[in-house]
């Protein structure tokens, strides 16, 4: 699954325009094919960096390069961020119009991604008829419709209820593994994290910077039960663990 | 029977409002010039009818005018705004200037610059002056209401300021836009009837103008007839506004929907 990295940050840092630091000299190289998570407390700058990766902020100083160019890359934010008075597929079908992808041909191809995140059949509801765990679907699905390589997420399921979040959880490392996405994930939760990760960059509170760099190897198909096994639990330690070492510090 | 309550008891509380003006009217022998009863309305609507249905025509007329206006310069010019900050800057202090003047103040202006020969060009601008700001505040609302992570995503997939607008601000601002449409249209009839107190109507005659003519020869009760029929105007433009606003929100946008379960 990994080769050469993806992407490569060096030296990266940004402040706000009210004088806050969010993030101080952060490097990171992702390789592809990873699914790596960034965990912090609130206010760490991950979600600064994300944005910065997805070139929607520029950084103060440092650089973001991708060796093997700028890959197609997905968001998906942490409510939903739907379109209210388009349905569900022309939510999806987003990213293609705005590409200039013929209707005919995105059409299907947003509802093959519909279909792939359990959502066939509801392409003409609109937003306000689905439940909060339908919208993230929708959210999902208009991030893979483009068949991106790179696929950033900002706490996505953090709303969600506990059923559903194990659902999408599930559901994620699916489509990662049938489309050999590379992930970066930022969450809050060190079980969250630990289940899905190859890969967990924990931060320290603002200003951000990398405190501890984890390598996991959890099973490549695994359900709940995995939650329960010593392997989680003492990895869940370790991410635990270097969590509270990066309050501290 | 629940459903038509709604119109059921206000036309019985109107029918019934209409029979105890008749009464009091009669009984206390009421001077007509103060108060004339509803059948000497009804008497006046049917010996001027032609007159009244002219002017209803002419008011109707203006109105819409105005209205089209207000709308089409309301929305381009939050538009423009949305673009450009310094657009903004310069120029919506002005828009303000130009909607808390009292307009009455500005007819003999107008009168002036578009000439005593163009009165119905003179009404139509005080009119739309009227209807115009409502229109504006509400769009610059609904095109700065955007959802910002939207926005982002939009420039992500590499999107222009044009796609931007049409396919995320537009549509955003729809249920704002609407909103000040929905003022807008009742604020052009008043200011078309306003208009014409203080403009007059030229050779055609308006609504505004039949109230003046009918106050001045103590005709109350045609006066009333007219005034009536402005009452009538402008519920059509609110029926019509919402019925506007049901077709084109109802599939998604809160306000428009009917509550469930």
């Amino acid at each position: 699954m990994s080769g050469g990295p993806l992407l490569s940050l060096s030296g990266i840092a940004k402040r706000f325009a009210s004088g806050t630091q969010a993030i101080a000299r952060v490097d990171l190289d992702v390789a592809e094919g990873t699914f790596l998570s960034l965990v912090g407390p609130s206010g760490c700058g991950k979600s600064t960096a994300l944005r910065i990766i997805a070139g929607l902020l520029k950084p103060d100083a440092g650089t973001v390069s991708f060796p093997s160019g700028r890959p197609e890359m997905g968001f998906v934010f942490q409510e939903p961020t739907l379109m209210p008075w388009a349905t569900v597929l022309g939510n999806a079908r987003l990213p293609l119009d705005l590409k200039g992808v013929p209707k005919s041909e995105s059409n299907d191809r947003a509802a093959r991604a519909l279909t792939r995140v359990g959502l066939g059949g509801f392409e003409t509801a609109y937003p306000r008829e689905l439940s909060g765990g339908m919208k993230m679907r929708v959210s999902i699905a208009r991030a893979i419709a483009a068949e991106p390589k790179l696929l950033l997420m900002d706490e996505p399921f953090a709303a969600l209820d506990e059923l559903t979040r194990q659902a999408l959880n599930d559901d994620l490392l699916k489509l990662k593994d049938e489309d050999a996405l590379t992930v970066i994930f930022v969450t809050h939760s060190v079980y969250e994290s630990t289940y899905l990760s190859s890969r967990v960059v924990v931060m320290t509170p603002r200003p951000g910077r990398v405190a501890a760099d984890i390598a996991l190897s959890p099973p490549p198909a695994r359900d709940e039960t995995y939650r329960l096994t010593p392997q989680f639990m003492r990895d869940a330690g370790t991410v635990s663990a270097a969590l509270k070492g990066a309050m501290a510090s | 029977m629940t459903r038509a309550l709604p119109y059921l008891v206000p036309a019985l509380a109107g029918v019934l409002a209409l029979a105890a003006w008749q009464w009091s009217v009669r009984a206390f022998g009421v001077s007509p010039i103060v108060l004339a009863a509803p059948s000497d309305i009804a008497a006046a609507y049917a010996a001027n009818y032609e007159t009244l249905a002219a002017a209803l025509w002419f008011t109707l007329k203006i109105t819409l005018m105005a209205f089209a206006l207000a709308t089409a310069a309301g929305v381009a010019l939050a538009v423009v705004f949305s673009q450009s900050r310094t657009i903004e800057y310069a120029l919506y202090p002005y828009a303000v200037v130009l909607q808390v003047t009292p307009v009455v103040a500005i007819a003999p202006l107008l009168l002036i610059w578009i000439g005593y020969d163009n009165v119905n060009e003179v009404l139509v601008v005080l009119a739309w002056i009227i209807a115009f700001f409502t229109v504006l505040s509400n769009t610059i609302t609904g095109l700065r209401s955007t959802d910002h992570n939207l926005i982002d995503l939009m420039k992500l997939y590499g999107a222009s300021r044009w796609q931007v607008l049409w396919r995320l601000q537009l549509p955003g601002a729809l249920p704002y836009i609407l909103t000040g449409m929905k003022i807008s249209g009742g604020l052009a009839l008043i200011g078309a009837v306003t208009a014409e107190f203080v403009a007059g109507s030229g050779n055609d005659l308006g609504l505004g103008w039949v109230i003046t003519l009918a106050g001045r020869s103590n005709d109350t009760a045609e006066e009333f007839a007219a005034l009536s029929l402005l009452s009538i105007l402008g519920i059509l433009i609110l029926f019509a506004m919402t019925a506007l606003e049901w077709a084109l929100l109802h599939r998604w946008h809160e306000s428009a929907l009917k509550r469930e379960g």
